[in-house]
């Protein structure tokens, strides 16, 4: 089979590695500036960051707000590529219609990869945020930096080791997302349904490898800050708030998408209502793994496990740890109840806005009391680098977006997905 | 007054009285869930309260068509809720800190922590039986005696029948008028309903 989605220039594949395709009946209508400004604006702030992080005096800070603001972007690339998988396994129907946003977001890790050099040089730095694991001489007894406990633990952590296994994480989501992402854009041009069969049989294997990838991932680049401290569960305290985290995402394009007068009549109430249960389920979740978590080291009571809650517990970080429980849980929750709020794009996108500042919020609780053990605070780079890496996502996200049509029209499903209603 | 205001929560759930004459209702068979909408609709637009639709399956559309609006199991679902979690919360500080208190490795006798997943269990059952409950009391169920069970056709709703059921109890009744208004609204055939008390169905 010839390929008519072959890509042209190799920065272009950064972007999308698929040549754009032309949609007559869904196409992308708002104006190429929408997403000019955000890759402009997100570059600028990017390299501003790096530029000012990398000198001596903010260099500590700069590598964990950078580390921040990027595993904050995995987070969200990875629900959302979790949302396609598992769209495609369970068959969903609703989802067709809005299913070429997640896909398109999820297509993003190629971009990932160029801008975790600034985590890879960190990690390579003997003042970088790993530096407790990686110091020289680590697991010997005769040198200074020797440290019992984490000398049993150097088979794993090891740069080597670190660098190979974030080759493969980024390797495996790159190719289940690409690979979702062109099936999907060639169904739209074949109108094949085989292809909805492919896609099912490659989120069959694709799944469980993106979970198992996720749960690591989530240990290396977030646990190991601290690697006295362990916590199974952590994986999926990660899962959650990604997950969550690509929900408010969807719903926040669509509610941008439909003011800018697209995706009307396509994606209607109804879908907005299963979105906003689906945040509604899975802020109880993330509550639920974070609380399990928690409990667990609560009761056990073991000093090596409760010394990463004592270090947020105390110094300021204290407040951080009453908001993430407030504003992560139980404010949502209560705003989230009731059915009304669920069925209307405006209420549901400031509550998207709100829950994705707390995952950020979420991932400078984990990691930043590791610095800053005595005074909790924020820096201007937490921000800069934040703000700067998410315009850039979502820039490169928009473009390649627009380049092909907005709503899976290939998809056999369509149909029922633009009928449904919630019983 | 009390009877009059029973028999109104009773029609909600779609119990409703026979006449003093033992009519019950008039029972007509559609051709296809199309019309049975198509009826339901036009039935409520002409103002009665007190009907019913049966189909072997579920009709897209139909809780519109017959106006019922939004169901109201969901604020049951949140007193339940809100009754597990104080009950929960009541139960473990008042047995292990105030009745019983007895140390356990040194834990506080009544802390959040342990509390938790006894307030989330408990919240979730009650919220979960009054869900359940209350959506059976307000469907009026489990009900094995329905007058409706008399007509032999009505046999087939299991199957491959469309029925819209009036109750005679509505306050437009009225045996020959509805009857043509029925016929009107594309009914196949409309059969008049007695409720004799007992079950005879065998014999007739």
């Amino acid at each position: 089979m010839s390929n008519p989605l072959k890509g042209s220039s190799l920065l272009m594949k950064l972007i999308d590695p698929l040549a754009p395709t032309k949609s007559d009946q869904y196409p992308f209508t708002a104006s190429p500036r929408s997403y000019i400004v955000l890759l402009l604006a997100g570059i600028a702030m990017t390299v501003i960051s790096v530029a000012v992080g990398m000198s001596e005096a903010f260099l500590e800070q700069f590598y964990f707000s950078y580390l921040i603001g990027w595993v904050f972007c995995v987070s969200i690339t990875l629900g959302c590529l979790f949302i396609v998988l598992i769209k495609h396994l369970v068959r969903s129907k609703w989802i067709v219609s809005l299913r070429r946003i997640p896909e398109a977001s999820a297509a993003s890790f190629p971009l990932l990869i160029i801008l975790s050099i600034p985590v890879i040089i960190g990690l390579l730095d003997p003042h970088g945020p790993y530096h407790h694991w990686t110091t020289e001489g680590i697991a010997d007894p005769t040198s200074e930096h020797y440290d019992e406990i984490v000398s049993g633990k150097v088979a794993y952590l090891n740069i080597p080791f670190f660098l190979g296994r974030m080759a493969f994480y980024f390797i495996a989501w790159t190719f289940i997302s690409s690979r979702l992402w062109r099936l999907s854009v060639l169904q739209d041009i074949t109108h094949d349904p085989h292809l909805s069969v492919r896609m099912r049989h490659l989120s069959a294997w694709g799944l469980p490898v993106a979970a198992i990838t996720t749960a690591f991932a989530a240990f290396d680049f977030l646990m190991t800050l601290d690697p006295h401290w362990f916590s199974t569960i952590f994986g999926v305290y990660f899962f959650a708030g990604a997950f969550l985290a690509a929900f408010c995402f969807t719903t926040l394009t669509i509610a941008g998408l439909q003011r800018a007068g697209m995706l009307k009549g396509v994606v209607t109430r109804e879908h907005y209502h299963d979105l906003g249960k689906l945040m509604f389920g899975f802020v109880v979740f993330w509550a639920y793994i974070g609380f399990s978590q928690y409990m667990l080291i609560w009761y056990g009571g073991i000093p090596e496990e409760t010394a990463w809650f004592k270090y947020r517990l105390q110094n300021g970080w204290e407040t951080h740890s009453g908001i993430l429980l407030f504003g992560h849980f139980i404010i949502p929750f209560i705003i989230l109840l009731p059915r009304a709020i669920k069925r209307f794009a405006t209420p549901l996108a400031i509550i998207a806005v709100w829950l994705l500042v707390m995952q950020w919020f979420d991932i400078h609780w984990q990691a930043m009391p590791v610095l800053h053990k005595d005074q909790a605070q924020f820096h201007w780079l937490d921000l800069s680098c934040w703000v700067g890496l998410t315009s850039l996502l979502v820039g490169a996200f928009l473009w390649r977006f627009s380049r092909h049509a907005i709503v899976c029209e290939g998809d056999p499903k369509l149909e029922k997905s633009l009928r449904f209603e919630n019983v | 007054m009390i009877k009059k205001i029973l028999q109104g929560i009773k029609a909600t759930m779609g119990i409703y009285e026979a006449r003093t004459d033992g009519v019950y209702g008039l029972l007509a068979e559609f051709p296809h869930p199309g019309a049975l909408i198509d009826a339901a609709r036009k039935i409520r637009e002409s103002g009665y309260q007190h009907f019913d639709t049966h189909s072997p399956f579920p009709i897209h559309g139909m809780d519109r068509a017959m106006g019922l609006g939004q169901s109201k199991v969901g604020y049951l679902t949140l007193i339940g809720g809100i009754s597990g979690l104080g009950l929960a919360t009541w139960l473990q500080w008042w047995t292990s800190a105030i009745d019983y208190p007895i140390n356990i490795s040194g834990k506080p006798f009544f802390a959040l922590e342990p509390a938790i997943p006894i307030m989330f269990e408990l919240t979730v059952l009650l919220a979960a039986l009054l869900t359940v409950g209350g959506m059976l009391a307000m469907n009026g169920l489990p009900r094995p005696y329905n007058p409706l069970f008399y007509s032999r056709e009505f046999l087939r709703v299991t199957d491959d029948a469309f029925f819209l059921h009036i109750a005679a109890s509505d306050s437009n009744f009225d045996l020959q008028e509805t009857e043509a208004l029925l016929k009107n609204f594309g009914a196949s055939s409309v059969e008049v309903i007695h409720d004799h008390g007992h079950s005879d169905l065998n014999s007739a």
